[in-house]
């Protein structure tokens, strides 16, 4: 099976009868996704594109055995709803929504702390497109047909950026295992490390490409990890070489407060690690292709 | 959204830390009154701008008498200052902050920010305070001491006592210490701060504990909830295409360059931005209209593009996914049709319909240049620049 998700993962909707989850939850149906039934407190008993609506994220694993769900509730609730799943037993949660005040990101990260290991949730995101695995499953908002099946594993904080590389490399007839867009936020569910640590142990992954932005340890942490646990190659591209120190950059976490988190600072980091640098955004396909034909640049 | 030093005051002495006395003033002939109020001899008559550093700049004036406190509210007010944090534009002087003088016997630093790494709170502290933090960091590396503050149960006393300590502060002064960091670490959690920092934090010659500078920044996401602290935005301190892009729901960040550019996505508008510089270009600004690039942002870009004087060129920049190319296409001719742009244009699509999206440009009356990749955009752009 593919990392994280594939052909057969269960999935619920939270936040199910809502506009952007009805538009969101039919992308998904067409794509091929699993989905089950959805979540809407006060709505259940109800059908929603022929599908069962609960009233809590307990009854719709009761009764659909789901294992995967995806957060389309205003950042107000956000949290509350993310708790709600792990504590539900879900075991893969993505939350599109941007917005959530950090406060609550790190009190929702608190309150996992209570499951064991094997119990607990991988949350992904917020502020992020989601999971992809070509052909089999989609947990997420991302257009689907431009991800091409294969064998790279790609990590992206921007969702765009992450389309933009997806689209190159089909260009180039490279395909992708999974695709996982961890967010824009300071504080996240799952890091860069959280999720290339998956990507190394997975059977259908061949190498995996990091798209990182200015902002945060992230990325060098995930690097760290790489250069002394991994085997398979990685590939990086790091956002906003122009960026001025300390301004946010349109995503919460995009922003220069430290040493090491400026754009310059990441790529020669990431070099130190031993992960081949895209130079720019516009070659992070070609760079992907040189490093899987054995040729480094 | 950051506050000025007068309502970060107001809000942590709410929380049982001690400020000198003070007061506001928007007019010199207040001025020596408040003054009168306050008591004392000797007053401190500062600037409110957002920002640091304003000592430097001329915006924090010493005064002897009421007299001196209204001739230097008077020359303040109105100002514009200049500090290294401001940019050259600098920002204005609407609100002036008398309060009495403190005889300072020492300079402490403390701070609060959010810690990415062990996602927790940090505290930091250090004996060398009225310097910067990274001005610290750099000269007296060994003088920062810090504490993580579990953010399921707060701030404990023993975390506040061994930081008290451990800036070598004397017994009979620990507790009003311990109580001041307690006190910032509350409002920080309580209030959904991003930034608390009491820079210098004073002990007084008479012994008393004195938050005699103060910044506190919020988060943007929280405010919502926090109906109080967002009250306090003060949007002359912002940028003015700033302030209009924000209440139109995009995010702008006003920069130095002559390349305009309308990005869809953060990512995408850092990573276009970083084509530009490399392509030998200067952005003026970044610009996301998010994700979905409805139509109405689209208008609501350009139309903020154009207010931009520096602007010589503009570059689009969209990857349609879920959206289509057709779709933002057209959402861009209509958006032409109402706005004039003297400048040169350069529009590249990717995604989803790519072709379609591309015919409508080209079928409309739109003059622009069309671009295929994120380089090829970049250097048509760039070379626009140069004709």
């Amino acid at each position: 099976m593919a990392v994280i998700i594939d052909k057969n993962t269960k999935i619920l909707i939270q936040g199910f009868t809502g506009k952007m989850g009805t538009f969101h939850a039919e992308e998904m149906i067409k794509y091929g996704s699993n989905v089950v039934g959805g979540v809407t407190p006060g709505k259940g008993g109800q059908k929603h594109l022929d599908r069962p609506v609960f009233n809590t994220v307990k009854d719709a694993v009761k009764h659909t055995g789901a294992t995967a769900s995806i957060l389309f509730v205003p950042p107000a609730f956000a949290a509350d709803s993310a708790m709600e799943a792990a504590d539900a037993g879900i075991k893969t949660c993505v939350a599109i929504v941007d917005g959530i005040p950090s406060h609550d990101m790190i009190r929702i990260k608190r309150y996992m702390r209570r499951y064991s290991k094997n119990e607990k949730m991988t949350l992904v995101g917020p502020n992020c497109a989601g999971i992809i695995s070509p052909g089999k499953s989609m947990l997420g908002i991302m257009p689907g047909h431009i991800y091409k099946e294969g064998k790279v594993g790609i990590i992206s904080r921007s969702g765009t950026l992450g389309y933009e590389a997806a689209e190159q490399m089909k260009n180039l007839g490279i395909g992708i295992s999974t695709s996982v867009g961890i967010g824009g936020d300071p504080i996240n569910g799952s890091s860069f490390r959280d999720i290339i640590e998956k990507f190394e142990t997975d059977d259908e992954t061949d190498a995996i490409l990091m798209i990182g932005e200015i902002g945060g340890p992230q990325e060098v942490a995930a690097g760290e990890f790489a250069k002394e646990n991994m085997k398979k190659p990685v590939i990086g591209y790091i956002a906003g070489l122009t960026a001025p120190k300390g301004r946010v950059m349109g995503h919460a976490g995009a922003i220069v407060s430290a040493y090491g988190e400026s754009a310059v600072e990441k790529v020669e980091l990431l070099k130190e690690c031993g992960v081949t640098i895209s130079k720019n955004p516009s070659v992070m396909g070609e760079t992907v292709k040189s490093v899987l034909n054995g040729k480094r640049i | 959204m950051d506050i000025h030093e007068y309502q970060a005051k107001e809000i942590l002495s709410s929380f049982g830390v001690s400020v000198p006395r003070g007061g506001i003033v928007y007019s010199p002939e207040t001025a020596e009154n408040k003054a009168r109020e306050i008591g004392g001899s000797k007053w401190v008559v500062k600037a409110q701008i957002h920002s640091g550093a304003r000592g430097k700049a001329g915006g924090v004036i010493v005064c002897n008498s009421p007299l001196e406190v209204a001739q230097a509210t008077d020359k303040l007010l109105g100002k514009k200052l200049v500090t290294n944090q401001t940019g050259p534009e600098g920002k204005i002087v609407n609100r002036i902050y008398i309060e009495e003088a403190t005889d300072i016997d020492k300079e402490l630093y403390l701070g609060l920010v959010f810690d990415r790494s062990s996602e927790s709170i940090m505290v930091v502290a250090s004996t060398e305070g009225g310097m910067s933090v990274e001005e610290i960091a750099k000269e007296k590396p060994e003088s920062i001491i810090r504490s993580k503050i579990e953010v399921a149960v707060g701030i404990q006393s023993f975390q506040a006592r061994e930081l008290a300590f451990g800036l070598g502060i004397e017994p009979e002064l620990i507790r009003r210490v311990s109580e001041t960091i307690v006190g910032c670490a509350k409002a920080f959690s309580e209030l959904d701060a991003t930034m608390v920092e009491v820079n210098p934090l004073v002990i007084s010659k008479q012994k008393q504990i004195l938050a005699l500078d103060c910044k506190m920044s919020f988060d943007n996401n929280a405010m919502f909830r926090r109906d109080k602290v967002s009250e306090l935005r003060d949007k002359t301190q912002e940028d003015e295409k700033e302030v209009y892009a924000s209440d139109r729901g995009l995010n702008y960040v006003s920069l130095d360059g002559n390349i305009g550019n309308i990005i869809n996505g953060a990512g995408l508008a850092m990573a276009s931005m970083d084509m530009i510089k490399l392509a030998g270009g200067e952005p003026a600004n970044f610009l996301d209209v998010g994700g979905g690039a409805t139509p109405e942002k689209i208008v609501k870009a350009f139309k903020l593009i154009t207010m931009d004087k520096k602007v010589k060129v503009i570059l689009v920049n969209i990857f349609a996914g879920i959206n289509r190319c057709d779709w933002v296409a057209e959402g861009i001719v209509q958006a032409l049709e109402k706005i004039e742009i003297k400048v040169p244009l350069v529009i590249r699509l990717a995604g989803t319909n790519v072709e379609k999206g591309n015919k409508i440009l080209r079928d409309s009356k739109l003059n622009y240049i069309e671009a295929n990749t994120l380089e090829d955009a970049a250097n048509k752009a760039v070379a626009a620049l140069k004709r």
